[in-house]
């Protein structure tokens, strides 16, 4: 185990494997300076002429790593941020995720799209969203959300492992953040949560920063006496299925935590994974309907909070415990 | 000589394949949609013509051509047209998406522009390889218009990439004169502002289309980076479907165009009885073809179901 951050995780991720398979390679804009979120610094220096600064064009940078994964290299596009994905979405809706069913099997499209996302910076509403629900939808897609350093690390390595296209959402607000890692594990399949709290009376889901939120709100509601289990659903794309309705088969209750608006996201999804399972009472804890504001006070207002979660539990449970 | 017979052969493939392909869309059994590709074989056979084993193409959804000028199976081509399991890509891709890897064939994108970052990627792979491999973008006077083209062209030039880029301009976006919608009218002038050589050829002379495609593909493939090809044409029938282009291209233009066929040009470049025997031989061979791709199972539906679209570990 070494402890790093999270943004040296996905760094040593990214160095194993460019070191591990010559097929690799990052491109972005800056990324042989570094990057902008300072995920690839020293990378260009070990690896002369695999991490590539591109212009800033999303639309080419991706759509060739697209061509480029086609013929067989294992590209690492870089996304400076999750909102610039609607500019590729020919590329990686229309191409890069069909390709494999579309060609019958004659070749898949290992491509890696990392990009920053979430609110919380005050960048405003075009460099804050977390647009996972946007591509939610997309057969072919993987989707992968690592909340902590050691998933930072395990899920990138996963990713550029994957023969499919998979987008690496990164919390920009989590790049700071140090944990354990363990370079050692073996690189795992995507579509695995992770418990990471046992809990009988309510079944607390989250992704990315969320996930801190519903730890806090779960010792807040055990010190009140209400048991709630944990679940980081890490992967968005596959969906753990079996992982949630293991849960709230036992706790009979849900509250799903999604820092983005209600409509399509993956609360939707989680809690109707669980319904169709077994009978559940569930509730969503999102940010209303709305773009991100640039207001500090506005934006801290929009995003999801601990007391939320608290309440939401609560409700399921028909009682009410004291927050500070 | 032998070159322009087998050459000329393939164009006459093409021509007559697509012209089945549009009866069999009259009859109902092709459906959905049709993009026929009469008219601009000389394009498609006269840059597949210069490449080498390695080399790939990414096409458009007017992409039957460029498939069956790499060498795409005919009766696999019909067949997946015709939505059977024996198809290229086993009835998933129908007409405008057509992939066939073994043949070269990156892909047919049926989204305008989209042929220009999958070839450009292509490129791009070779030149991270150091494989020597080229790869050709077909696509349409629309797609100058696209971000795909801008961008990439200008990835592809500050990066050095050996690609080539042959935009078939056939005059009309759908059904909307090109020059109407294209500032300054033309095509291969916008190479300029990405540093990068641009030609205008007459997409209709077989040879003409070899020469331009021969200097771009081996300058790409010294090193020397990528070169936008304009290949003057224009389509016979309409933009697909049911469209007949009557509605917005005066008649003497496409008399005058017509007397331009690229078959007939080629042709001259042969003896009479070789090219009665090619037509007798490519009808035949198309009757074939229709028949064997009609008679094709259909795909598994119930199979069908159960796939996977990603790939998993067996």
């Amino acid at each position: 185990m070494t402890e790093l951050s999270y943004r040296e995780a996905v760094t040593a991720a990214l160095a194993a494997e460019l070191e591990r398979d010559p097929a690799v390679i990052v491109l972005g804009e800056d990324v042989a300076l570094g990057g902008v979120w300072v995920t690839t610094p020293g990378l260009a220096e070990r690896f002369a002429g695999r991490i590539v600064d591109t212009p800033i064009s999303e639309l080419a940078f991706t759509g060739a790593a697209f061509g480029a994964a086609v013929q067989g290299l294992r590209p690492v596009v870089e996304i400076m941020f999750g909102d610039f994905l609607w500019l590729v979405t020919d590329t990686l809706v229309n191409q890069a995720s069909k390709y494999w069913y579309l060609s019958n099997g004659q070749a898949s499209v290992p491509l890696t799209i990392r990009t920053a996302v979430g609110a919380g910076g005050r960048f405003g509403a075009c460099h804050s969203q977390t647009p996972t629900g946007a591509v939610l939808g997309e057969p072919g897609l993987k989707l992968v959300a690592p909340a902590t350093p050691g998933d930072a690390y395990a899920l990138t390595r996963a990713a550029i492992q994957d023969d499919n296209p998979v987008v690496v959402f990164e919390h920009k607000l989590l790049y700071g953040r140090t944990g354990e890692v363990d370079e050692t594990a073996p690189v795992e399949r995507i579509g695995r949560a992770a418990v990471l709290r046992q809990g009988d009376e309510v079944t607390l889901v989250a992704a990315l920063a969320a996930v801190e939120k519903a730890l806090e709100a779960a010792e807040i509601l055990e010190e009140d006496g209400i048991s709630a289990g944990v679940i980081d659903l890490r992967s968005l794309r596959p969906i753990d299925a079996g992982t949630i309705a293991e849960s709230t088969a036992r706790t009979g209750r849900l509250v799903v935590v999604e820092d983005a608006p209600p409509l399509g996201g993956y609360a939707a999804e989680v809690v109707a994974v669980a319904a169709e399972a077994g009978p559940v009472r569930a509730t969503r804890v999102t940010t209303p309907d709305l773009p991100i504001p640039a207001s500090m006070r506005l934006e801290d207002a929009v995003l999801t909070n601990v007391e939320e979660i608290v309440r939401a539990a609560c409700a399921l449970l028909e009682t009410e415990v004291g927050i500070n | 000589m032998r070159k322009v017979e087998a050459l000329y052969r393939r164009m006459v493939t093409i021509r007559l394949f697509e012209d089945a392909v549009q009866r069999l869309f009259m009859q109902g059994e092709i459906q959905g949609t049709t993009h026929l590709y009469q008219g601009q074989e000389a394009i498609a056979v006269g840059v597949c013509a210069v490449l080498q084993e390695g080399d790939v193409i990414a096409a458009t959804y007017r992409g039957h051509g460029a498939c069956l000028a790499m060498g795409t199976d005919p009766t696999a081509l019909m067949a997946e047209l015709l939505g059977r399991e024996t198809g290229v890509c086993g009835g998933r891709a129908g007409t405008m998406n057509v992939i066939d890897l073994a043949h070269g064939v990156l892909g047919c994108f049926g989204i305008v522009g989209g042929s220009i970052a999958c070839a450009t990627g292509a490129a791009l792979a070779s030149r991270v390889t150091g494989d020597g491999s080229v790869a050709v973008a077909f696509f349409g006077d629309g797609a100058a218009n696209q971000a795909y083209f801008h961008e990439c062209l200008n990835f592809a030039s500050v990066m050095s990439l050996p690609a080539v880029y042959v935009c078939e301009n056939n005059l009309y976006g759908e059904w909307t004169r090109m020059e109407t919608v294209t500032a300054g009218g033309e095509i291969a002038g916008r190479a300029a502002a990405y540093a990068l050589p641009g030609l205008q050829v007459d997409g209709n002379d077989l040879l003409a289309v070899l020469d331009a495609a021969t200097a771009a593909v081996e300058r790409a493939r010294r090193g020397e980076g990528p070169t936008l090809l304009e290949a003057r044409t224009y389509r016979h029938k309409g933009h697909s479907r049911l469209d007949t282009g009557e509605r917005y291209r005066p008649s003497e233009e496409v008399e005058q165009w017509l007397a331009q066929d690229p078959l007939p040009r080629a042709a001259a470049l042969l003896p009479d009885e070789t090219v009665e025997r090619i037509h007798l031989e490519i009808e035949a061979e198309t009757s074939r073809v229709v028949e064997t791709a009609q008679a094709a199972p259909w795909p598994d539906s119930e199979r069908e179901r159960q796939a996977s679209p990603t790939k998993e570990p067996a």
